[in-house]
């Protein structure tokens, strides 16, 4: 299990790496931590219901209107405690 | 790109708050990992050696006596797979580091420092240590927390009681805010959420993620050669 995760952690690593730093390679690159956030996030947030998808838009306003990551979520982990209770 | 001391500190002050909610995650592991039969010193070690939550907890699924090796190990690599991409993104801050520090970096890259570390790297803060800072701290408290979930036993035994389940999709909404770089993202976004919606649906495992991740990513250069 350990190597077979330090592997993939590696792996992509070593591999960009030798790529040839092509504007586009790098373009590409720059779009994989937005594109992977969005994907762990997406199906949670559809999937949830009513609850995760409010819960979401409290992080998000939350989230734009201070960029502090603590209040974030707090207040995501607070909606959904919340709204549990009052929803079920 | 350097690597110094207080990058590292930055890097685990970044990543405190979410050391924390995955310190309650770990009780969890802990517990989960006991009724699946192993020991608090045994889940503890898995959390330190392989580092990796959501593999972890897929295979407490798979766990059974004796162990099915193969299946665990393969579960493990499909689940890690997104390593790969998350990896490849950082390849243009680790250029001039030497192989120790980026090797010994990356085993310490989970998907809360890794995408706390782009946001910083994307601001134009360049210290390559922030990543390895954020991890050690969270690989400490998820080790540390494991060890008393699986000490304590029963005691906690459904996070989403505590709305503790959302903790990190919170997290990792927070970090998209800070992430978005104008309407050019916008494609590449929708893309990527609709893969991965699709993907979780009908797929098994976690494929959505790499998917999701791998089809958002193109979108962005395939629309920028046009």
């Amino acid at each position: 299990m350990a190597l077979a995760t330090y592997a993939t952690r590696v792996g992509g690593l070593w591999l960009a790496s030798r790529l040839p730093m092509s504007g586009r390679v790098e373009a590409w690159l720059g779009y994989i931590p937005g594109a992977i956030l969005i994907s762990l996030v997406a199906p949670v947030v559809v999937s949830g219901g009513i609850v995760d998808a409010l819960a979401a838009v409290a992080v998000v306003t939350v989230a734009l209107r201070t960029g502090n990551l603590l209040v974030s979520m707090l207040t995501g982990v607070g909606a959904v405690l919340l709204l549990r209770t009052l929803i079920g | 790109m350097t690597f110094t001391l207080s990058g590292a500190l930055r890097g685990a002050r970044a990543c405190a708050p979410i050391a924390a909610s995955g310190f309650a995650i770990g009780l969890v592991f802990g517990v989960l990992a006991r009724q699946a039969g192993l020991g608090a010193t045994e889940a503890a070690l898995m959390s330190a050696m392989v580092f990796a939550g959501a593999a972890q907890f897929v295979v407490m699924g798979l766990w059974a006596s004796p162990v099915p090796v193969a299946t665990v190990v393969l579960a493990t690599l499909i689940v890690n797979l997104r390593h790969l991409l998350m990896g490849a993104a950082l390849a243009p801050y680790f250029k001039g580091l030497s192989r120790l520090k980026a090797y010994g970096s990356a085993y310490f890259m989970a998907d809360e420092n890794w995408a706390l570390a782009m946001g910083e790297f994307g601001k134009g803060r360049r210290d390559a240590a922030f990543l390895l800072g954020g991890g050690l701290l969270i690989c400490a408290s998820w080790t540390t927390s494991t060890l008393v979930g699986g000490t304590l036993g029963n005691a906690i035994s459904d996070p989403a009681r505590w709305g503790l389940d959302f903790a990190f999709t919170a997290i990792f909404l927070a970090l998209l805010c800070g992430m978005w770089r104008g309407r050019r993202d916008l494609l590449p976004w929708i893309v990527a959420a609709a893969v991965a919606v699709a993907a979780e649906k009908w797929l098994p495992g976690q494929w959505y993620i790499l998917l999701g991740g791998l089809m958002g990513s193109l979108a962005g250069v395939v629309r920028r050669a046009d």
